[in-house]
């Protein structure tokens, strides 16, 4: 494997072993997809067309994408190590720089401070409120980023307690007139409740056994929702829920979505303020330890029934703080919000960050719920092209975007020895 | 070795893994400051002993006792692993455990977990007292390290770390969490001779200057022969032979038991 990979060299894939290796996956894709890309039937006409120019265009795609794949793997798999960790290095000092040092992390706070703050008032409505979903899954993406990333507990029901929080603002809305903000902690705590009640059964559950149970854990509250009519309306969901208010101040729809905009804006800060915090806490040490090692952790003192309800209530709590918020931005919610794949599309947020890394997660939330929204021509393909990126970014950057870095600890000895 | 100062004392302690008994009826017993040896063939059971000791299983019978430093007894056969380690046994892993993708001082920090308060208000929060912990936690871990020589490694990834180093930061990681009794499973494992030696020097440092007792399983008989000051031997899961290391070396039943394994192998 290492000689065969040290041999070749990027212009070996002028050769034409590989480019007869392209070949041969073409016409094995072209064959695979003739059922569904070129056999037509035509209902009216009672006929079968054929559509040939399809296959030609498959045939080219899957050579060039497959030579291109098997060029990048084998790059990466060669690439003079030392050379690439250096322009690695740099690479990263870039947002090291950015950040560690004041000079220049003042400046650059200030301008996305800016930025942030003047967006509502130079782009549309429309604009504001995908900003908004993009904040609203910055927060979920963190707040499941202690279970997976820091937690390195496979948990796909997160969505569960999204719903928890927006139900939990709506009913308590609807029956007592509950505002947004108190609202807002009620569902937070009761998602934190959920979370442990969940956290309980699942306590000894590992890996692939958790994922299911948590899934199904998922599914349970939303079929719940769906059919206990006299609790939650059923599939038809509860509207005309209030958008949050502020001392009674009559809002214009562009100036209450400005409004949600900048409550988004406050618990985004929040929430990544308290991830900085807890990361390099005892308690992030504890739940970072136990994902690198379940036993080990034990044997160190850790308790691991506790670390694991901790995890599971406090992502709780993010999710059920985004969920009122859903809930107070659409006015309307039902069970068709809560699906399975907005599990899977926070996890996928998380994936493609890179576990356990705040920057990487928020580039990651922003790049999944903005790219679509602006490459709407793109819309039919958007999971193909999600299932194609998380991948890609698996073989090519199984880190994530910004892959999670630990803390650098400076010694008086140390910085003696070095300088 | 007098009955009044023993720390570690197992009574009939038995593993079952259904039909295979593993540990058969240990009697074993370290007493305070002492460096004690537990050897055997491959397969004999000793692993399966630390980890009933160390709560990681629950033993199918027999009582283990503790004598922590303040002179209270405990029974502690089938408390959870975290407790344990809270009374004040601390171990390492024939297989290294080591959080691998964590720095260095990140590992012996977390082995401090035990003897830090910070919850999760604590973190939240991060008031003075937590900011103060934090502060201690990390000064102390790196004195650990310095102890056993890894200081020039503190910022690197645990799995980066050369083999023998690994080893070392098992050992400054179980330090850490201040145990009176310290287990270690085949800390030389996979050393050169060099290492080895000086893994030697430092289980004795361990033990003085400390004040730590160590029980520990090798393989390596010039290092348990020169380390120990006495020797359990246990084969099929049974205690064969205790006693000195003269004793030990002459006990037929252990010469029986050894050249018997290089026999088969
Ligand atoms: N978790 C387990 N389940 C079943 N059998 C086990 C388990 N752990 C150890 N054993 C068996 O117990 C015996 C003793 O193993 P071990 O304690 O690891 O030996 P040693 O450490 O002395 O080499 C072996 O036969 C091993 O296969
Ligand atoms: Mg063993």
């Amino acid at each position: 494997m290492s000689n065969v990979s040290t041999e070749i060299k990027p212009t070996s894939f002028l050769s034409f072993k590989e480019l007869k290796k392209s070949l041969f996956t073409a016409v094995w894709f072209m064959i695979l997809t003739l059922p569904i890309m070129v056999i037509k039937v035509n209902t009216i006409e009672n006929t079968v067309e054929w559509h040939w120019n399809r296959m030609v265009f498959v045939g080219l795609l899957i050579f060039f994408g497959s030579w291109g794949w098997r060029y990048l793997l084998a790059r990466r798999e060669m690439g003079p190590r030392p050379r690439k960790a250096e322009s690695e290095r740099k690479r990263f000092n870039l947002t090291a720089i950015l950040m560690e040092r004041k000079q220049v992390r003042t400046p650059t706070i200030i301008i996305l401070a800016v930025m942030v703050i003047v967006f509502p008032f130079i782009s549309s409505m429309y604009q504001t409120n995908i900003m908004i979903t993009a904040l609203n899954y910055i927060i979920l993406g963190l707040g499941l980023n202690i279970v997976i990333g820091l937690g390195g507990m496979l948990h796909l029901g997160y969505i569960a307690f999204y719903a928890v929080g927006a139900y939990s603002y709506a009913l308590l809305n609807y029956h007592f007139g509950v505002s947004f903000w108190l609202a807002l902690p009620i569902g937070a705590g009761l998602s934190a409740i959920f979370g442990i009640l969940l956290a309980i059964p699942v306590l000894r559950l590992r890996g692939d056994y958790l994922a299911i149970v948590t899934l199904g854990f998922g599914e349970i509250v939303r079929i719940i929702l769906e059919n206990w009519n006299d609790f939650s309306f059923g599939p038809s969901g509860i509207a005309n829920i209030p958008r949050p208010g502020l001392f009674g101040i009559d809002f214009s729809l562009p100036q209450v979505t400005t409004f949600i905009y900048f409550i988004m804006i406050g618990l985004v800060v929040f929430t990544i303020f308290l991830m900085i915090r807890l990361e390099n806490s005892r308690l992030g040490r504890a739940w970072v330890a136990m994902r690198e090692d379940e036993v080990a952790s034990r044997a160190m003192g850790i308790d691991i029934r506790k670390n694991k309800l901790t995890a599971f209530s406090l992502g709780a709590v993010w999710a059920g703080m985004a969920g009122v918020v859903f809930a107070s931005k659409t006015t309307f919610i039902n069970p068709a919000s809560f699906t399975i794949w907005e599990s899977v599309m926070v996890l996928s947020i998380v994936v493609l960050g890179g576990m356990g890394s705040i920057i990487g997660i928020i580039i990651a939330a922003l790049i999944m719920i903005l790219l679509p929204e602006y490459l709407r021509a793109f819309s039919e393909f958007r999971m193909l092209l999600f299932g194609f990126l998380l991948v890609a970014m698996m073989v090519f950057r199984p880190g994530g975007l910004v892959p999670a870095k630990r803390k650098v600890y400076t010694f008086p000895q140390e910085e003696a020895g070095n300088e | 070795m007098s009955e009044s100062n023993c720390i570690l004392d197992t009574r009939a302690l038995t593993m079952d893994f259904g039909g295979l008994r593993a540990v058969d009826a240990m009697n074993l017993k370290v007493c305070e400051g002492e460096i004690v040896a537990l050897i055997g063939p491959n397969g004999a059971g000793k692993t399966t002993f630390f980890n009933c000791v160390t709560g990681m299983l629950k033993p199918s019978l027999g009582t283990i006792v503790i004598t922590m430093p303040d002179g209270q007894e405990k029974e502690i056969q089938g408390k959870r692993p975290n407790v344990v380690t809270n009374y004040g046994l601390a171990r390492t892993f024939q297989n290294i455990r080591l959080f691998q993708n964590l720095t260095v001082l990140e590992n012996v920090m977390i082995g401090r977990h035990t003897r830090m308060k910070a919850g999760i208000l604590g973190a939240v929060l991060r008031n003075k007292a937590t900011k103060e912990e934090e502060e201690r936690v990390i000064y102390e871990s790196y004195e650990y390290l310095k102890k056993l020589h890894l200081e020039q490694h503190v910022n690197e990834l645990a799995k980066n770390l050369p083999y023998g180093a690994q080893r070392r930061l098992e050992i400054a990681r179980a330090m850490a969490t201040e145990p009176f009794l310290l287990l270690l499973d085949e800390p030389a494992a996979g050393m050169n001779p060099q290492e080895t030696r000086e893994l030697d020097n430092l289980i004795v440092k361990i033990r003085d200057t400390e004040k730590i007792t160590i029980l520990l399983i090798e393989h390596d008989m010039n290092l348990v022969m020169s380390l120990s000051e006495r020797i359990y031997v246990m084969d099929y899961g049974k205690l064969i032979a205790q006693g000195t290391p003269e004793e030990i070396k002459h006990h037929p039943e252990v010469i029986k038991a050894y050249l018997g394994e290089e026999v088969d192998a």
